[in-house]
């Protein structure tokens, strides 16, 4: 501790440039914080994925649709414990760039399915009870300033009423939170019933099963066995864990968590020169500042440490204040205003960015370092 | 035997014995000190001249620990120090040796109290003991109204009496001072010259003074001159 005044003294030596640099170093991190958050949101479920949940789609594309029937053979199959049918409504609340997932599922089967979606039982019971009903998540409700009791009309882009009009009107008589941070907060889910009875086409169709299995370990084994009881059928199946299916979905946007590492590499590869130039400048010109050091009797190895703490320094103040930022701005909320299904940076990428500053701290510090360490007093004192 | 310790160490404290210093420059071989034998009794104020290039950095630096010799011994208060590993050098300073540079050399982002307690950082001593000891060395440099400042604020002579209070505050053995006067004009030259000389009258500080000043030299109580790699008692023509 009692460095620390010599330590600090020399970053403010050169004001300007220790102020750059930490800049520098601060928006590197912001930005690894932001993306993380973005690139969470676009993987969005995939972590929180449960384990004992399968998809159960259309062999060829989740684009076409399953009979209505199979839920009751695939509830049939050893291991499974629960099926659930879920289709893709595609509907446009107000304009088309509002957009959010709306499905039609059996309510109480569903709610029993997702244990992370939370409802309390007074608004539980209303929707099981209410044909037209619907719940929303807690962020699309105040995104679009919904409360219970409004009337949400959607207008079909595929499932056209029976009467050929295009709008659905729903009443919604539930808003529910997530239980885990990753859970959808975006999703809009009313009867299938009603769905059923009044589109147009495709009446006994459904776009996906997701089924519950009783021991997640046997999970590959499930998917097999359900994949082969409608093998050779018109409608084949295809069954995977969800995660691995909300993975492929998210793929389909693009590798966007590879595009953002990418970019995130690139801007440290850039920030780490920077730190390091600013080290190497520090140590080239204070060379008889430290041979005096050691002239005074400070030791090869505690020069070294006193350069090297500086760079620790420097980057522990841009790096740590870049991810606080990001933390800030991240729980300010959803730049998007409730586009995005969920919005924060994962613990893991906090740790990833800790461990990060004190990579960067060191490697941009440690050939200045033992160059510091390595001068010879005497040959130093002379220039 | 304990008589003859005593005896020792009254005479000699430092001993230089056959010491070859060469300097390689690429292929060329710089041979500065030759088989130069040197006695320093304790209590001395010694000047060292000659001219530039000689060497008189050099020797300096041998028997400040700073620089190794290529052949010989060095002893100081009867401790081999020329084949001491670069740790133990930089141990042995701290302790022994308190170092007095031409161009001051002090830290300019450090106040002048901070500059002094510099060389204590490297003791087991408290933060209010080391800031005690470094007033008391600012004071006997006639500096405690300038404590605060910074170098740039400093006078030269100022400057310089803020290099000896740090090289004083640890109360070393030996006070190495490379052209201590050597930037400063009459009047600051004279004012360092009496707190060296104090020094050395009143506090028994061994010195060894570096210098191309006659005057300066005068002060000392004793002044060789080195030149082609040797020391002599007269100036050679
Ligand atoms: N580290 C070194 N590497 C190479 N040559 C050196 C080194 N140190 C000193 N020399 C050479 O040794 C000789 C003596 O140098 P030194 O600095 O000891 O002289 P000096 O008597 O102190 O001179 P001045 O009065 O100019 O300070 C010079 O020729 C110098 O170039
Ligand atoms: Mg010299």
């Amino acid at each position: 501790m009692k460095y620390a005044l010599l330590v600090w003294s020399n970053l403010k030596r050169k004001k300007t440039r220790t102020v750059l640099t930490v800049l520098s170093i601060l928006v590197a991190f912001l930005l690894f914080g932001l993306l993380g958050a973005i690139r969470q949101s676009f993987s969005q479920g995939v972590d929180v994925a449960g384990v004992d949940r399968l998809i159960v789609r259309h062999k060829v594309t989740l684009a076409q649709l399953l009979p209505s029937a199979y839920e009751a053979r695939i509830e049939q199959i050893t291991g499974v414990e629960e099926a659930v049918a879920q289709t893709w409504f595609g509907g446009i609340y107000q304009k088309p760039s509002n957009f959010f997932a709306q499905l039609p599922v059996e309510p109480a089967e569903f709610l029993d399915m997702y244990p992370e979606i939370l409802l309390s039982d007074e608004e539980r019971d209303t929707w099981l009870r209410t044909r037209t009903g619907a719940i929303a998540g807690r962020s699309i409700a105040e995104r679009f300033g919904w409360s219970i009791g409004d009337r949400i009309p959607i207008n079909a882009t595929i499932w056209t009423r029976k009467d050929g009009s295009q709008t659905w009107d729903f009443e919604l008589v539930g808003i529910y939170d997530g239980a885990k941070k990753g859970t959808d907060e975006t999703q809009f889910l009313f009867h299938y019933d009603y769905f059923d009875e009044g589109r147009r086409f495709g009446q006994g169709m459904i776009g996906w099963y997701v089924v519950r299995i009783a021991d997640p370990e046997r999970a590959a084994e499930v998917s097999a066995m359900i994949d082969s009881e409608f093998a050779n059928s018109p409608t084949e199946t295809k069954s995977e864990p969800e995660g691995a299916f909300l993975q492929a979905f998210a793929n389909q946007i693009g590798d966007v968590g590879f595009i953002m590492t990418s970019i995130v590499a690139a801007v440290f590869f850039t920030i780490l020169l920077v730190a390091g130039n600013t080290m190497a400048y520090a140590v080239r010109e204070r060379t008889n500042e430290l041979a005096v050091l050691k002239a005074i009797g400070f030791t090869d190895r505690g020069v070294l440490g006193l350069v090297l703490a500086e760079s620790f320094v420097l980057v522990i103040i841009g790096g740590g204040a870049g991810l606080a930022l990001a933390w800030l701005l991240v729980s300010l909320g959803d730049p998007t205003n409730g586009m995005l299904p969920s919005y924060f940076i994962p613990t893991r990428d906090m740790v990833i960015g800790v461990v990060l500053i004190f990579v960067m701290a060191f490697v941009a510090g440690i050939l200045p370092a033992v160059q510091a360490g390595r001068l010879r007093v005497a040959d130093a004192l002379r220039r | 035997m304990n008589e003859t310790v005593e005896d020792g160490a009254v005479s000699g404290l430092v001993a230089v014995r056959g010491v070859d210093k060469v300097f390689k420059r690429g292929s060329e071989e710089i041979h500065v000190l030759g088989g130069l034998d040197l006695d320093i009794p304790e209590g001395e104020f010694l000047a060292l001249m000659g001219p530039s290039g000689s060497g008189k950095s050099t020797l300096l630096n041998l028997i400040g620990g700073l620089d190794r010799p290529s052949q010989g011994t060095i002893e100081v208060a009867d401790e081999r120090i020329d084949n001491l590993s670069n740790r133990k050098l930089a141990a042995w300073r701290a302790r022994h040796i308190g170092l007095v540079f031409q161009f001051y050399n002090l830290m300019p982002v450090l106040s002048a109290r901070r500059n002094v307690e510099l060389p204590l950082l490297l003791t087991h001593l408290s933060r209010s003991e080391r800031r005690k000891r470094a007033e008391i060395a600012l004071d006997i440099v006639g500096l405690s109204h300038r404590m605060s400042h910074f170098p740039r604020t400093l006078s030269g002579g100022e400057q310089q009496r803020v290099g000896i209070a740090r090289a004083i505050v640890t109360d070393p053995t030996l006070l190495l001072c490379d052209e201590p006067t050597g930037d400063l004009d009459r009047t600051s030259s004279g004012e360092i010259l009496d707190l060296l000389q104090a020094l050395n009258r009143e506090q028994g500080k061994t010195i060894v003074m570096v210098t191309h000043d006659m005057h300066a030299a005068e002060r000392a109580s004793r002044t060789l001159f080195l030149d082609k790699g040797r020391l002599s008692l007269e100036p050679s023509v």
